[in-house]
Parts: C-alpha cells; structure tokens; sequence
C-alpha cells in the first residue's frame, strides 16, 4: 500500500512494543504531519539514548555517561546485599520506596519456559560470578510475584544457597488501599503466611 | 453477545495494551479458548492470580464475535500451589500446558484431553508422588488419544511379536517398538519397556504411588521426543529448562 520511508517508518514503528499495525500508520502519519523540528527532536532522541546510555558493566542496570550505573558508582551504597530484579524498570520501583541500601543485579527478565527462555537467556552467570567473588552476604531477590518470576527465584535459591549467603524473598502480601474482600486467594493464602507479630 | 459458563485450566497468557492480558484456556466443554482478562495487570484486578497458568478456574465469558472472549469472572477450583512453589513440578506443569495447548482445537471440545490434564496435574500437586514421570505419562497417553499411540507389543516394522524377537528399540515415526534387525531412532531398554507398558497398560496410578523406578529418566526422554515427533516441533519448555 506505501512505499518508500513512509513503509518503513510504518514497519520500524510496528516493531515497538503494543504497537500494531494500525497504530503504526497512525503514528507514521502523525510524523509526516507535524513540524520538522519535532520530528528531529524524536529522531535525536532515539539516537542518543543510544549513544550515550549503556549497561552498566557490573549491574546491568542502565547506565548513563560512563561504565557504571549511578548506583554501583556510589560508595555509600552496601555491596554485601544485592536486590536481584527482572528489569532496569523495577530498580526504579524499588529505589523510591526509599528503603534500600545496597546494590542490583538486573537478570534482563525471567524464566519463561513456555517462551523457550531458560537460564541462558538470563544474567545468571554473571550474578553467580559477583556473589562468588565479592562479599555478598545477602541476595533478596525481587522477581515478579507471578508463575515466571517465583520459577525464577526457585531456581536462583536453588543455585545460591550452596554458596552459604542468606537468600531472602520479597513478602507477596495485599495492596495497600485494596479491599480483603476482592483479593484472590493465592495472594491472600501468602499474606496470611508472612504474617508479622503487632506491638500493640 | 452470550455469556457461557464453563470450566477450564489457564495453559497460558499474552500481555494486551497497557493493563490486559490475553488468556489461553482448555476449558471443558468449549475446548481452547481465549478471552481478555481486563486490567489484570493492576494491583487492584479482581482477577489476580486466578488466570496465571495452571490455575484451574470456574469461568463465566462472554462470548467474543470474534476469536476473544471476555472473562467476566473467575473462581478458583485449585491453585495447584504445590505445584508452584516447588521448581521441579512448576517446570513439569508447564511443559503438560505446552503440550495440552498444541493439541487442543479453538472452540472443539475434547472432554478426554481436558480430564487427563486436569488429573496430571492433580497428580502433580500431590507431594508424594515424584514428579518425573507425570509429564512423560501425560505425553504417552495424549498420543494414545490423538490415535497416535505407539505400538509396544511387537516390532512395528516387521510385525514380529514381542517375545519371537526382541524389542530393542524405539522410533514414534516408524509407529513404536522395534527389534534388532530393524532398528532405528534411540535404544530402548527392558526396564523402560516395562514401564511404558504399565503407564499405558492402566497401571499409572501405582507407577507414580511407588518408589523411583529404573528407565524413569529413559521414559522421560522417550516421551518427549515422540511427542515432538507427533506435533512435528520442539517442546520449549521441556529444552529451556532441561538442565535446571
Ligand atoms: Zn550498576
Ligand atoms: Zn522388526
């Protein structure tokens, strides 16, 4: 139907994740029609977020401007416990809740069998290579709490524990501001097993 | 548009937009089905872990125009969360839901499928029994189903029965067992024979009851490939995980 640029803007925007067919072409439209220098800004953007942010060497978190990320850079961060997560995306989840200290490990997503994704596919090599060789004490690790990501840290624990550090699990619990009544009964059968003592 | 009440197993789910999933479903009387769970993704989803793969789930959907039902609502029937919270069973489960959803047809019932893979997994969840062999028991019977059973008295090539020659070899494409002289694909062993003939032969409540048998590992491996030969692929989630 189109041909040249437009064709493949359309097919290189149909590439993006969530977006179909019919959202590309709206998309390419939407490109050809605003001003020229809107469409540079885009086209610049997408160039230097390529050129300028890496992986960190260490992490594997995102890295800007340099061989490591923000946080494997800063010393006041504590190397012996690392959060071990699926993606970059989840470090910033967990950094503004304010509440940890110590170091990531991004795996670069989680075991997914029927997707033929098995560890390989994973950072794991790389996450036993740093537990080994320096002074983790503690790996928490913080996969997603559905059927790929609890696969996951099994499989991590199975592989951690022999190197005698402490392996620990984020809690599954109940959304604060939900309501009891419409929580299902796996999340619900989890919280009632990591239940806390209460001063009163 | 029809609402439809119905039973089913969860074999697996899609990420749709921003908060949907799409979720594939054996169900019991209306064979593979996929239908939208809406805002599944949210923390606040009514839905939850009730349509995560393995959940088994009393379902009312509505009826799609298309080839997308809508899940109104979801019960659970069982979580299998014995299953799930230990990796050697997770990782079994998951490849009998490969399986189950190569072979079951979009909106065709298939009520004998259904049953076996809800059992397997029952069996699955139970503590006692070893998980090995489910997965391999469940692919033998669902060829047997598939009018794809092998033959496992006698050697397929020439006809000769068991006992007159003996069964020294095994090859799904050439229809199962074979003897010396016409022997091709992967070695097969007595103990292995044995025990194909008794998850076949009706004994595989007491094959999962009892203690790890020898040619357990060999089944295992037996299974999958005439599986694979059958669907004409590779199981992924047998081959992604197979070193775990
Ligand atoms: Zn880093
Ligand atoms: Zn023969």
């Amino acid at each position: 139907m189109y041909t040249g640029p437009l064709r493949a803007l359309i097919d290189e925007l149909g590439m993006l994740p969530g977006v179909g067919p019919k959202s590309a072409q709206r998309m390419a439209f939407h490109i050809l029609k605003v001003p020229t220098e809107d469409a540079l800004r885009l086209s610049d953007a997408i160039v230097s977020v390529k050129e300028r942010t890496t992986l960190c060497a260490v992490c594997f978190n995102v890295a800007e401007g340099g061989e490591l990320c923000g946080i494997c850079a800063d010393d006041r961060r504590d190397p012996s416990v690392l959060c071990v997560v699926e993606d970059p995306r989840d470090i910033v989840s967990v950094e503004r809740t304010g509440e940890f200290s110590g170091r990531y490990h991004v795996l670069g997503g989680a075991l997914n069998p029927l997707e033929g994704v098995g560890p390989e596919q994973l950072r794991v090599r790389e996450l036993l290579a740093r537990v080994e060789a320096h002074e983790v004490t503690e790996a928490i690790l913080c996969t997603n709490p559905n059927l790929e990501g609890e696969a996951t840290a099994m499989y991590l624990a199975r592989l951690l524990k022999p190197l005698g550090i402490r392996i620990t699990r984020l809690a599954s619990g109940l959304p604060v501001g939900g309501d009891l009544e419409y929580a299902d009964e796996l999340t619900l059968g989890r919280a009632l097993e990591g239940r806390r003592d209460l001063e009163g | 548009m029809s609402l439809l009440r119905d039973q089913g197993v969860v074999l697996r789910t899609y990420r749709l937009g921003e908060a949907d999933r799409i979720v594939v479903l054996l169900t019991e009387r209306h064979g593979k089905v996929r239908a939208v769970a809406k805002g599944v993704r949210r923390t606040s989803s009514k839905f939850g872990a009730r349509v995560e793969p393995l959940s088994h789930v009393a379902l009312l959907l509505w009826e799609g125009r298309g080839d997308l039902d809508i899940i109104n609502q979801a019960e659970v029937i069982d979580h299998f969360r014995v299953v799930r919270d230990d990796l050697d069973r997770v990782t079994a489960g998951l490849s009998m839901l490969e399986v189950a959803d190569q072979l079951a047809q979009e909106r065709h019932a298939d009520p004998r499928l259904y049953a076996m893979l809800v059992g397997a997994l029952r069996a699955l969840a139970d503590e006692t029994v070893d998980p090995s062999l489910v997965p391999p028991a469940f692919f033998l019977k669902a060829l047997v189903l598939e009018g794809a059973g092998p033959i496992i008295d006698a050697c397929a090539s020439c006809g000769e029965p068991d006992g007159s020659v003996e069964l020294v070899a095994f090859d799904l494409t050439e229809g199962g067992t074979l003897c010396r002289g016409c022997r091709r694909g992967r070695p097969l062993s007595p103990d292995a024979l044995v025990l194909v003939r008794r998850i076949l032969g009706g004994g595989l409540a007491s094959v999962l009851a009892g203690p790890p048998l020898p040619g357990a590992d060999e089944v295992g491996g037996l299974a999958t490939e005439a599986m694979e030969a059958h669907l004409d692929r590779r199981l992924r989630s047998v081959r992604s995980v197979a070193h775990l």
